[in-house]
């Protein structure tokens, strides 16, 4: 299988970037989107060049480090798909792809296709826990959780952190990520003691940031590989208004 | 030196009891003038060092990933075990005790063995405050289901994401203490050596993976919890990044490393389909519970699964072993797939898997309740394959997973580095010679919540009257420059082979050689091999970019140069284990009927190295057994 690859590369935060074309040859359909940039930068070696910088671990589509924007759409062209488990079968043979790292204000690029995701890690640092030190929990049967709260606040909690709702946001707002993971808390009576606090410490940090404020095209959604759904972000923008005007 | 496991007196049962009161104690102002370094980030790491943090220390948390959330405790999928005996089914900590050590073939001490069921169950508590929404019964109670080796259901679970829910707690704690000013989180680092000033653990070289920085850290102590090394296969369940860089590095500075060569192949991951493959994706253990395991009767037969009728099928497991059936420990249900595999009775393109089916269990429970339990596992399988498992059976195969070999560590979890401990996959500690499914996140937490938070006072508490030396320190420099002069050495090769091409080789050696079965002449060869890869290595291979960058060829270099020595340790260790037991299996060594001969008049210890200078100084710690017997450990 042939493909040409317009892949973004940049030397550092400050440096200007720009797409650089490599075709190559010899890749098969089996391969992932992420071997195939694994067999790219074998041959940059080769003819002793520097590699592609991009993020990945687990490949197996759960520990949200990997990400790219793949012609226009972050992850590519699946809905609810991380990028590493994207395979060379959804092209086709001399098609043009194109490469890009996250766009947002928030997520300064490092190099190539690396970007600084930390804001994430910040807006989680003000109030994205329960505060409860080891050794003091209580017997886990004797606070009952129904099933239907307990498999919502899943739902909520299955977020992996890769900023795909970012990135495909015209607005590069972080509004999915962070009701997210308020919902997954909140609606647990664990986390209930502090819902206020945290709601309005989250979202703080989150318009500290610097991410866009949410408009509501519901783009997030679609590319979101844990499919968090939108309505986390209905659920958090009511009970804001609650906890701004009832409890601090 | 002699090893001294530090095991308490008294009773199995009251030993962690006794060994807490009579422990040392920090007064908190104190803690506070105490400064510890945690590497990694995993459920061990973020762990302990949300929980130091929480008791007063000053923490330095370090991971090579762009967040602590990453880590790959992340990918866990099954569940977590407890003796809470909640569904009334005979559990007991006694039981789970014994199904672990058990499970391990009788390779692990009792003591740490009983400590990992004992806290097992106030652990389940712990999570379920911090927020983990483990699956529940529509009455509110928490739920169960079994995992292999054992008979009772005492595995809690978040759907196929018990990992990630355990970790996304472990994380937030992490980042509470952030937001107490108690830990600095130093993502994007990679720790590259330990530095020891009068044989102690007094800090860490770290490289700065954003700008190339080489820097210095100077603590109380130094914490490994960097996980496992089974990327010394290149194929295997694990992240990419994982690497076995740090501990090997202590090893090279004086810590022991134990039983090395023990390694779990799990056996339900998905089949390599091409060389091009970069890792070999795990389906959760937990499928085994509705799914049953069979490939066909006759050899090569190249129907489609459903065209092969009932009675041309062999389901395997069930035949061999009819009291555990597709529940067979790990070890032995990936033996059992090699043996059907190399008999000729593969399926799959490269006839290389075998069938995990759930046509019965979607006949009986109806589609609607597997989905339930395994949905995301289910599309998971379909995004990667194509292929759609509620029609068709998954294909199946083994692959390189858990190291149960890691540093030695005592009671306390210490290495024989003063100061310097090893917690999580990276130890040597809990899980014998196998390890059961859902006890890896138990040990892990455990590990970082419970016991290193209870035992590295007793260390500190005599460090508190030293001065903590700076990175002035003449050893610093050392260090430092000793990992400078690596980095520059691998970027002046300039040869004419990739790194991963280089993986790919010792890969191969390691897998043929070191993995499901193991024979004297094989890993003799595999010796002689890696000794000439690290030759080639360190002559031939071609890293591109400078030191003073983001370069991930770099780092990946760094990581394989640590590995191609690790991988003689591990057939070293192999060789010398004249016995099979647990995952290890020699060749020479099984009983008429291909299963595992295991001999305890000579083999009951636990083999440690010393590194000497290339070479390698065996060091036994014998096991002793008061309160169970060894036996023949029989699933049939």
């Amino acid at each position: 299988m042939k493909v040409t690859f317009k892949i973004w590369r940049q030397e550092n935060t400050e440096a200007v970037g720009a797409l650089k074309t490599y075709e190559i040859d010899g890749l098969s359909k089996d391969m992932s989107f992420l071997e195939a940039l694994d067999y790219l930068n074998e041959t940059l070696v080769l003819k002793n060049e520097k590699v592609i910088a991009f993020e990945h671990d687990c490949r197996e589509g759960i520990c949200g480090q990997c990400g790219v924007f793949i012609n226009g759409r972050a992850h590519g062209p699946h809905d609810n798909t991380t990028t590493c488990q994207l395979h060379m079968r959804s092209f086709k043979n001399n098609d043009t792809i194109v490469v890009e790292p996250w766009r947002a204000n928030a997520f300064p690029i490092i190099k190539d296709l690396v970007v600084d995701r930390s804001s994430f890690d910040r807006i989680i640092e003000q109030g994205g826990f329960i505060t409860a030190k080891t050794g003091t929990a209580p017997e886990a049967n004797a606070i009952p959780i129904s099933k239907e709260i307990s498999d919502s606040a899943m739902d909520a909690a299955a977020c992996i952190g890769c900023g795909a709702c970012v990135a495909t946001c015209k607005n590069a707002s972080a509004a999915l990520f962070t009701s997210a993971k308020i919902n997954h808390l909140n609606r647990l009576p664990q986390g209930r003691q502090e819902a206020h606090r945290r709601l309005l410490d989250m979202t703080a940090q989150m318009e500290l940031e610097n991410f866009g404020n949410c408009s509501f095209t519901g783009a997030c959604e679609i590319e979101c590989p844990a499919e968090i759904s939108i309505s986390n972000i209905v659920e958090m923008n009511s009970r804001f208004i609650k906890a701004k005007l009832f409890d601090k | 030196m002699k090893l001294n496991s530090k095991i308490p007196e008294g009773k199995l049962e009251d030993k962690w009891k006794i060994y807490q009161a009579k422990s040392t104690l920090i007064n908190p102002a104190n803690k506070n003038k105490l400064n510890i370094i945690v590497v990694g980030s995993g459920l061990a790491g973020a762990g302990a060092a949300a929980t130091l943090a929480e008791m007063g220390y000053n923490i330095q948390s370090f991971c090579y990933q762009d967040s602590a959330r990453r880590a790959h405790s992340v990918a866990a999928q099954g569940g977590i075990n407890a003796s809470k005996n909640y569904q009334h089914d005979g559990d007991s900590v006694w039981r789970m005790f014994y199904d672990a050590i058990k499970g391990g073939d009788f390779r692990s001490r009792e003591a740490n063995t009983y400590r990992l069921a004992e806290l097992s169950a106030p652990l389940i508590d712990h999570f379920v405050q911090q927020g983990v929404p483990f699956a529940r019964e529509y009455g509110g109670v928490l739920a169960n289901r079994s995992f292999g080796g054992v008979q009772v259901q005492r595995t809690f679970y978040a759907r196929g994401q018990t990992g990630q829910q355990l970790l996304m707690a472990a994380y937030s704690q992490l980042y509470k203490m952030v937001r107490a000013k108690k830990v600095e989180m130093l993502a994007r680092h990679e720790v590259l050596d330990v530095v020891i000033i009068n044989g102690k653990a007094k800090g860490v070289i770290a490289r700065d993976l954003s700008t190339g920085k080489i820097k210095r850290f100077a603590a109380d102590a130094v914490v490994l919890a960097t996980g496992g090394y089974s990327r010394v296969f290149r194929l295997s369940t694990l992240a990419i990044g994982c690497n076995g860089s740090a501990i090997w590095k202590a090893h090279k500075r004086g810590a022991y490393f134990a039983a090395p060569s023990f390694t779990q192949i799990h056996p339900t991951a998905l089949p390599q389909t091409s060389e091009a493959q970069s890792k070999l994706t795990l389906m959760s253990e937990s499928l085994r519970n509705d799914g049953r395991i069979w490939v066909p009767l006759k050899q090569g037969d190249n129907r489609n699964a459903f065209d092969i009728p009932e009675e041309e099928r062999d389901y395997y497991l069930e035949r061999r072993y009819p009291s555990f059936g597709n529940l067979a420990p790990r070890d032995i249900a990936s033996r059992a797939a090699k043996e059907r595999i190399d008999a000729g009775f593969g399926v799959g393109q490269l006839k290389n898997a075998v069938y995990l089916d759930f046509k019965h269990a979607i006949s009986n429970l109806g589609k609607k309740v597997i989905e339930d339990k395994y949905g995301n596992l289910f599309r998971m399988y379909k995004k990667i394959t194509g292929i759609d498992a509620y029609k068709e059976p998954m294909m199946i195969s083994p692959a390189a997973h858990f190291s149960m070999g890691g540093l030695w560590v005592d009671y306390e979890l210490m290495t024989t580095i003063p100061g310097l401990y090893a917690i999580g996959e990276c130890n040597y500690a809990d899980h014998g010679a196998n390890r059961l499914g859902a006890n890896s996140l138990l040990q892990a937490s455990i590990d970082g919540y419970f016991i290193l938070p209870n035992t590295i006072n007793n260390y500190l508490a005599t460090e508190l009257k030293e001065t903590r030396p700076t990175t002035d320190h003449p050893e610093f420099s050392k260090v430092e420059n000793e990992t400078k002069n690596i980095i520059k050495r691998i970027l002046n090769v300039k040869g004419s082979r990739t790194v991963d091409d280089f993986h790919r080789e010792l890969g191969k050696v390691m897998w043929q050689e070191c993995a499901m079965s193991r024979n004297r002449q094989g890993l003799e060869k595999a010796i002689e091999q890696i000794k000439s890869i690290h030759k080639e290595f360190w002559s031939d291979v071609k890293v591109t970019g400078n030191e003073n960058e983001l370069n991930t060829e770099l780092e990946k270099a760094l990581r394989l140069a640590d590995f191609i020595e690790l991988a003689e340790l591990m057939c070293t260790d192999a060789l010398q284990r004249e016995e099979s037991c647990g995952a290890h299996f020699r060749e020479e060594f099984q009983t008429e009927d291909g299963e595992a001969l295991r001999n305890d008049e000579e083999f009951a210890y636990v083999s440690t190295w010393e590194y000497n200078a290339g070479s390698f100084i065996l060091h036994k710690e014998n096991l002793k057994f008061e309160y169970v017997t060894p036996s023949i450990r029989s699933y049939k």
